[in-house]
């Protein structure tokens, strides 16, 4: 499969000053400045083949926006090597937008003040797309989305979620093969997440259209990537499939008890796991006690039949371990078994 | 090509959105022109000429140089510093196209516009209430035209090159401002350069702000004669040559070290 998107030891470096404390220091900052350089992005390396949804995760400042910038050519690297689409992003820019689809979840590229269809036709122009092709396509997305009523209002009058499905509709005008998604879901409600996410899967399905995707709902994730990559204080800590993630780090259940009984302690329940790799936990609430197993069925049932045996109970819940509880662990714990 | 034209198609629609815009425009520019007329009727009192010009010269300086203000005259450096401080000239760079060079469209949309809503029509109505010398000869109309085209030029690239130093100074509001009066005074338009003391007339001879008002002004009420007039013209083709250096430069180390603020 030919390789999209190919980053080796990518670096972005920031200078930024620090300002000196109290007034003395302030009139100090004006003849000298402290100067910190910080890399906001530390040499990371990955690549992206043709047609994959990668989810591009991090916490704020981890530095995805800014190595985002780096693969769509706004900013220059400070070293390393990119290529996307078989070019230089930076040095080739006029001609490497053309074969991309941006969209900022934060910023409008849509002209403000008039109708949502000027900037299509103006975007139309820009990208030099045929009037059949136009058609072809733009009659396909703007059905999909279901933006047709919207077309003739001016931007500043569309809601959030309107005006996030014509920013998606702008972005992929020009039927690029790689599109480029940052935050593409902030701030929305459920059905329209739930109709950008089935729009996104049907444009891979019928272009290949290869997705790169950052965002802090996981949910977005879950339903379409396959492949997530991490990254923490500029460095990559996770590259790998969404599921090798689930089985390396959430392969247990939890069993959620709730005891009758208000004299149950750590030590009276110890004993049921006895020979069995599972650890109690306390639940939160008076009562409660959460067995970590693993997610084989002879085990949990045994486990139940034991602490139900020994006790009565009043509540039981089992748990599968989410996305999110995965990937708070590994920014807590760090990647041991990753 | 065709992108930049049909941007200054969709300038020309920004502008019909906001209405009171246009009609509070024309109305500033009317009382200024009606300001000056009087206030340089006052000043000539009984004389015939001052500085080689007539006070019907004069008057007619005054209109056709706030006339064709409304053709050279945006904001396309505030914009510029806009869009660098929000952030939103990352969104700008992910277009295939060249980023001065469609502010430059812009530019010229909003001033097609002003000087056909704006300028003609007002210029009808001002011809009306004061006496003003329209030229009957078609070459001074085509001259001024020319020199017109090279005045937006000039003060578009000074536009763009101020708009830039928001690059590295982040907030430039002051200098936007002073930009404005540097303009408005050193091109001629509140006082036609002929009528500064001479050793400013040679510092400004030194400077490009003259080719933006004085020198369509003094073409279109023909106080420039033959010779003059073609050295003028070639004086603003000089400096659009000269100004395009420094906007390359600051733009080529922009891009370089660009950080976008914020997300």
């Amino acid at each position: 499969m030919e390789k999209i998107i190919e980053v080796k030891e990518l670096r972005k470096e920031f200078k930024s000053h620090s300002s000196r404390s109290g007034l003395k220091g302030a009139f100090r900052d004006l003849l000298t400045r402290n100067y910190k350089v910080i890399p906001a992005v530390n040499d990371i390396s990955f690549s992206v083949k043709r047609g994959e949804m990668v989810g591009y995760i991090g916490e704020n400042g981890a530095g995805k926006s800014t190595s985002i910038k780096m693969l769509t050519g706004i900013l220059t690297p400070t070293s390393g090597a990119v290529r996307v689409n078989g070019m230089d992003p930076h040095k080739e820019r006029e001609q490497f937008v053309r074969s991309i689809g941006v969209v900022f979840g934060q910023r409008s590229q849509l002209w403000w003040d008039i109708a949502v269809q000027e900037s299509f036709r103006l975007l139309k122009k820009v990208y030099n797309v045929p009037d059949e092709v136009y058609h072809d396509h733009m009659s396909h997305v703007i059905d999909s989305l279901d933006i047709g009523p919207l077309l003739d209002k001016p931007v500043r009058k569309l809601s959030l979620g309107q005006r996030m499905r014509c920013e998606l509709a702008a972005a992929l005008l020009h039927n690029p093969p790689l599109l480029f998604l940052d935050e593409p879901t902030i701030g929305l409600d459920v059905l329209v997440k739930l109709k950008i996410r089935e729009f996104l899967k049907e444009m891979n399905a019928r272009y290949n259209t290869t997705i790169l995707l950052t965002t802090h709902d996981l949910s977005d994730i879950e339903a379409l990537c396959e492949r997530v990559v991490m990254l923490d204080e500029g460095k990559i800590i996770y590259d790998g499939g969404l599921s090798s993630l689930r089985s390396n780090w959430g392969e247990g259940k939890q069993i959620e008890f709730q005891f009758a009984d208000t004299a149950v302690t750590k030590e009276t329940l110890q004993p049921l796991l006895a020979e069995m790799e599972a650890a109690w936990t306390p639940g939160g609430r008076p009562n409660v006690w959460i067995a970590n197993v693993l997610n084989e069925e002879q085990v949990i049932s045994e486990v139940i039949g034991r602490v139900v045996a020994a006790h009565k109970i009043t509540d039981l819940k089992v748990h599968e371990i989410s996305i999110e509880d995965i990937i708070r662990n590994i920014y807590e714990e760090g990647v041991k078994n990753g | 090509m065709g992108k930049y034209i049909e941007m200054i198609r969709i300038r020309f629609l920004m502008m019909l959105a906001y209405r009171t815009n246009y009609y509070s425009g024309i109305l500033i520019y009317s009382i200024n022109i009606g300001a000056y007329y009087f206030l340089w009727n006052a000043i000539y009192g009984d004389k015939g000429s001052i500085e080689g010009m007539s006070a019907l010269q004069m008057t007619s300086y005054i209109a056709i140089a706030w006339m064709a203000r409304a053709f050279y005259f945006n904001n396309i450096d505030r914009e510029i510093a806009q869009e660098i401080k929000e952030g939103k000239v990352a969104v700008e760079l992910i277009r295939p196209y060249n980023y001065l060079l469609m502010k430059t469209m812009q530019g010229l949309g909003e001033g097609i516009f002003r000087l056909s809503f704006f300028s003609f029509p007002g210029m009808v109505i001002v011809a009306l209430i004061f006496p003003i010398a329209f030229s009957a000869d078609p070459v001074t109309w085509l001259l001024f035209a020319v020199a017109l085209v090279f005045s937006f030029l000039i003060n578009m690239q000074i536009n763009l090159l101020t708009g830039i130093l928001t690059f590295f100074f982040y907030n430039n509001t002051g200098l936007i401002r002073a930009k404005r009066v540097i303009i408005d005074l050193f091109s001629g338009l509140l006082l036609p350069i002929s009528f500064f003391p001479g050793w400013a007339q040679q510092i400004m001879n030194f400077l490009p702000f003259q080719g933006i008002s004085y020198v369509p002004s003094m073409i279109f009420t023909e106080s420039f004669s033959g010779s003059e007039v073609i050295h003028a013209v070639l004086l603003q083709i000089v400096w659009v040559f000269i100004l395009v250096l420094p906007i390359q430069t600051l733009w080529l180390i922009a891009r370089k070290q660009l950080v976008v603020q914020g997300g």
